[in-house]
């Protein structure tokens, strides 16, 4: 009897144990399957890219590389915005290829406002109203043919938009 | 309930101009209300819109978009009468749907 027994406990261990290692495997794999899944997919929210608190770090989690200025990225913001609660900025550019557009605020808590994606077809040209908590550098990011470009302008502000 | 977007899509030539405007506080969680207390943050985090099955423009946006956000772009391609599906979903999860007709 008693050895019948061990030998139950014993193929149930078997069966415990595979099933444990299935689990394990299973598990070992998510993280590897999620990391492509995340970089190809163009559509999903940004999270970490919109918590950073500098304009390099937002940029660098969003596109992984370098934006070089250039002056066929046309930025259009007001000198001086009497409310930081609405500032309207633009963009508009000359390059070809443009697949994403981003507009930074330097000052902000977090210096990411707004990241668009231009799928072909669209037209390179965005206006939309950002917040900015003070005096601060405006930076658009512009993504065409896979290498970023950038304009830069300080607009001054005379009313924050973050309350305080 | 009324729909929080408001929406016109004109077409001139070969593209299609899009203006929205959504009603939306867009805290950013930064700002504190009159008793000083942190008002929680709550915003649009991802726009679309979506012409003929496919997204023409996507918009991903923090809370450092201003309150009730205004957005213009234009896309090519769009005809008259056509619909445009515009719809969000916000960091609490609420979403809405709208759909505007290309004049």
């Amino acid at each position: 009897m008693t050895i019948t027994d061990n030998g139950f406990s014993a193929t149930r261990r078997l069966i415990l144990q595979g099933a444990a290692t299935v689990v394990l495997v299973g598990l070992g794999n998510l993280p590897f399957s999620l990391a492509p899944a995340f970089a190809a997919a163009n559509d999903k929210y940004p999270e970490e890219a919109f918590k950073q608190k500098n304009e390099a770090d937002a940029i660098k989690l969003l596109y992984g590389k370098t934006a070089e200025a250039s002056d066929k990225v046309k930025l259009d913001a007001p000198e001086i915005a009497e409310n930081g609660a609405v500032v309207p900025v633009s963009v508009s550019t000359t390059l070809a290829d443009v697949t994403s557009i981003s507009f930074l605020v330097s000052e902000n808590p977090n210096a990411l406002v707004a990241s668009y994606k231009l799928p072909s077809g669209t037209v390179p040209t965005v206006a939309n109203r950002i917040k900015m908590a003070k005096t601060s550098n405006v930076i658009v990011i512009v993504e065409a043919g896979g290498k970023l470009y950038s304009a830069t302008k300080e607009v001054k502000v005379t009313v924050g938009g973050c309350g305080g | 309930m009324a729909s929080t977007i408001r929406v016109r899509a004109t077409l001139s030539g070969e593209t299609t101009e899009v203006q929205a405007l959504i009603q939306h506080p867009m805290d950013s969680g930064f700002v504190k209300d009159a008793k000083g207390e942190i008002i929680p943050p709550h915003f649009i985090q991802q726009l679309t819109f979506e012409y003929d099955g496919k997204s023409v423009f996507v918009a991903d946006w923090g809370g450092g978009v201003s309150k009730d956000p205004y957005v213009k772009f234009s896309f090519k391609g769009g005809k008259k009468g056509d619909d445009l599906k515009i719809s969000w979903v916000d960091n609490k999860g609420a979403t809405d749907t709208t759909t505007a007709k290309i004049q």
